[in-house]
């Protein structure tokens, strides 16, 4: 049974926020889920994968976050508890039906989670969905611990099902990938049939509907605001002449700081967990009571300003800083020495840092190697970028690359070095239209499958329909790699149990009206580099899918274990057109100190895929192979 | 009672992320309060794998520079990086075993000698452990557990308030079970190594 299931009450787990949101789910009584794999979001549809399996739950991987959001709310109108997930650019893709979804209304409970990644980990940007919560008048709550993160979701689903409106939850990464204790209460067995009650006035936001739904949005928003004012989770603690307001993960660095600083008897903590619609008479006692304010959150002065609103309005002149010079910045994520930091300084507390160990300068530092990511050895990518990148050098062609989101965004780094463009899922097929026409060269763009069928179709058909001109590389991998993959419509290695229809993709680019469409394996160099070259000798547009599985993805489903070691051999003159142009991890120099050595193969990191076997003659197989990959 | 900040560092692959749930779990076996932290997503094989353990009346699962008690380094060339997250009164336990970083395997920067990396890290910490924990995982069987050699290590270490036995429960209760014998007794030599 998924430990996540436990009928045990008051059992403690060390759960990581993600799978806190998941059992605050299970324990609300949810009946449908949906997800775009997104990091730091992933977790939580795929634990409701795993959940779907082994219970009544109805979970899937949507292809896109509009899709998974409207879906969503098809059940959560039809009657049952929905919940929604993805990452906070996911929501961009979803703020569409999030719009109008907030006019018509819900009848289950719908809570969307929005998992923002402050510092950009693992994202192209690190804007703050908080804003989300006032462009859609939606209310929005914001936990700081795993416990929280579990009764926030359950309390989330009780103001959504009460306002009948969905609710937002919004993580951060650091709340999203933290472990913290979690007690467990009663599950809830869910509701997982509903009826569709008509109500076109309602439903249906036609001006006329919409003109009045909007005011009815505005009237339960100020119902919400009440809830906030009273809800558990927005509290004034401790006492004293000065006042901090926070939320999110950066109120654990400010409870930290009080006691480090030992000022807990001198400072008042506003703490608001339910932080749309902003619970204003609370703030306002709060600023009253308190000679200056410093606002402790992380991203934009969304809480400052607001304050700074609220104090005017009730004719206070109370000081509310926050983000600033010698305060805190709009930039990244925070971290508890800069919160104990800027407080002291801010209130005039005695305070000396820890001196870190400095690595760069002092007696004798060493100078150490980076590690930057790389595709894996075998990664059928790094094929993909190598029979192209050798062909144009052949060909003396000089290309534009626009890419995509996914693992092979990595193609970025040298030595492949064929990334130019890149601002959101879907933009390398819209992008390299405008590029192609503007520049009039040679432009190829790369997109993943499971991008594709995200958001890459509807740019294809515009590029068919407008006669643009590029190449489009569809790399094929069979799977969501880099979130941790995840199934999509194109899945051809299936997990068990798995019944759904594959989608190929192929046709759907025929579809598209596309004539020139070309599948090669990138495993097979030399078959593939005659079939690359004729689409790049050509005009207009076409597709290459380039199909092979992701070799992980692979072993874990198929259980396919490496069958044939390779070895460098004599012949090695080491050219290192290898390192220059592949890049394997596996390919390494016999001896690091020695810019002349020959190469050697990594027998820990090789696959054995063969791959390098087919471009140097130096390479062998350790013992002769049954047949040729295929 | 005292709180406590561990940072782990490591590279892909290395078992860090494990290192850190048995740490955090064994600190609730033994009946304090824990958090961990960790980072996903573009953590590619390969790439470096850092997380942290809270034990102890805390409420941040985030250590600043200069801020952990103790760096559990997994690699020589990821401990001396990681070293901004301690001062003068960090313990610093580390594998002495490197892992080649990519850059060093094609020639495009070298490898520090161990040596060093140590000599230098002795110098301003409190205390360094430093151990083969790949020859000791081998030793237990199993070479994928040097992870867990380095757990051990930790253990007898005595800077933090968890006995072996709630170590050795958490091994029993919370890793795969196929592994349980070979982690257990990964977990005894690094716990005798020192």
């Amino acid at each position: 049974m998924h430990s996540l299931l436990t009928t045990d009450v008051g059992k403690r787990l060390l759960l990581l926020g993600n799978e806190a949101i998941v059992r605050g789910a299970l324990e609300a009584g949810l009946a449908f889920a949906t997800t775009y794999p997104g990091t730091p979001s992933s977790e939580i549809g795929d634990n409701f994968f795993r959940i779907a399996a082994e219970s009544e739950l109805y979970f899937e991987y949507s292809t896109n976050e509009k899709v998974a959001l409207e879906t969503a709310a098809g059940a959560a109108v039809s009657g049952v508890r929905a919940m929604c997930s993805m990452k906070h650019v996911g929501l961009n893709v979803a703020s569409d039906p999030l719009m109008t979804l907030a006019y018509v209304g819900v009848r289950g409970g719908m809570v969307i989670i929005t998992a923002d990644d402050p510092s950009m980990f693992s994202s192209q940007n690190e804007q703050d969905n908080r804003i989300y919560a006032r462009l859609s008048n939606l209310p929005m709550l914001e936990p700081t611990s795993a416990q929280e993160a579990k009764e926030m979701t359950k309390a989330a689903f009780e103001i959504s099902e009460a306002l009948e409106i969905p609710v937002l939850l919004r993580t951060t990464t650091r709340l999203s990938h933290y472990r913290g204790i979690v007690t467990t209460g009663p599950l809830k067995p869910a509701k997982t049939k509903g009826d569709f009650e008509k109500d076109s006035a309602r439903f249906v936001p036609v001006p006329v509907h919409a003109r009045l739904r909007h005011k009815v949005l505005l009237d339960q928003e100020e119902k919400a605001r009440e809830m906030a004012c009273q809800s558990s989770f927005n509290v004034i603690t401790g006492a004293g002449p000065w006042g901090i307001a926070t939320s999110g993960i950066a109120y654990n660095y400010v409870s930290d700081a009080i006691k480090d600083l030992c000022i807990e008897d001198k400072v008042q903590v506003l703490k608001l967990g339910f932080t749309y619609p902003f619970a204003e008479k609370l703030a306002v006692d709060f600023i009253r009571s308190v000679e200056k304010v410093l606002v402790v959150e992380e991203l934009e002065p969304i809480l400052q300003d607001t304050l700074k609103v609220a104090a005017q309005t009730n004719g206070l002149s109370t000081p509310v800083a926050g983000k600033g010079p010698g305060l805190f910045s709009r930039l990244y994520e925070y971290h508890p020495g800069m919160v104990r930091e800027v407080i002291a300084r801010f209130f005039g507390v005695d305070y000396s840092p820890p001196t870190p160990i400095n690595v760069k300068e002092g007696t004798g530092p060493v100078k150490v190697p980076m590690r930057p990511p790389n595709l894996c050895a075998g990664c059928p990518h790094r094929n993909t970028y190598y029979i192209i990148k050798t062909l144009l050098k052949d060909m003396s062609v000089e290309a534009i690359f626009p890419t995509d989101i996914g693992c092979y965004t990595l193609g970025l780094l040298p030595p492949l070095e064929m990334a130019d463009f890149l601002i959101c899922m879907g933009s390398s097929v819209s992008s390299a239209a405008g590029i192609a026409r503007t520049t009039g060269k040679k432009v190829i763009a790369f997109i993943g499958d499971s991008t594709f069928f995200h958001s890459g179709i509807t740019g294809l058909i515009n590029a068919v329909h407008n006669q643009h001109e590029f190449v489009l590389v569809i790399m094929d991998n069979g799977t969501t790699a880099m979130t941790g993959h995840q199934p999509h419509p194109g899945v051809q290695l299936v997990p068990p149990g798995w019944d759904k229809p594959t989608i190929s993709i192929e046709a759907i680019v025929h579809a598209c009206g596309v004539k020139r469409v070309t599948t090669i394996d990138p495993r097979q160099l030399m078959e593939s580099k005659t079939k690359v070259m004729d689409v790049l000798k050509s005009d207009g547009l076409s597709v290459i899918v380039s199909r092979a599985p992701c070799p992980l993805y692979e072993m874990q489903i198929t259980g396919r274990k490496k069958e044939t070691s390779y070895r460098v051999g004599v012949k090695c003159e080491a050219c290192k057109h290898c390192i220059e142009n592949f890049g394997c991890p596996a390919l390494c120099l016999s001896d690091e100190y020695n810019k002349r050595a020959n190469m050697v193969i990594n027998d820990d990191l090789c696959i054995g895929c063969g791959f390098c076997d087919q471009f140097c003659e130096a390479i062998s197989p350790k013992k002769p192979r049954r047949k040729k990959v295929d | 009672m005292d709180s406590y900040r561990i940072f782990l560092t490591g590279v892909g692959g290395q078992g860090t992320l494990l290192a850190t749930m048995v740490l955090a779990e064994a600190a609730i076996c033994a009946g304090h309060n824990a958090l961990a932290s960790e980072v996903h997503g573009m953590a590619q094989r390969g790439g470096v794998v850092e997380s942290t353990v809270m034990i102890g009346d805390i409420k941040s699962s985030t250590i600043s520079d200069g801020e952990a008690d103790v760096l559990l380094g997994f690699e020589p060339v990821e401990t001396y990086r990681a070293m901004r997250k301690c001062s003068a009164d960090s313990v610093v336990i580390s594998n002495s075993v490197p892992v080649t970083p990519y850059t060093v395997a094609i020639g495009k920067a070298t490898y520090p000698e161990v040596g060093r990396l140590f000599a230098f890290i002795s110098d301003r910490v409190k205390k360094l452990i430093t151990l083969n924990a790949q020859a000791l995982a081998e030793q237990a069987g199993s070479a994928v557990s040097a992870n867990v050699v380095m757990v051990g290590a930790l253990a007898r270490s005595g800077v933090l308030p968890i006995p072996r036995e709630a170590f050795e429960e958490t091994i029993r209760t919370k890793t795969k079970a196929r592994f349980v014998e070979a982690n257990l007794r990964a977990f005894d030599l690094g716990f005798s190594a020192l």
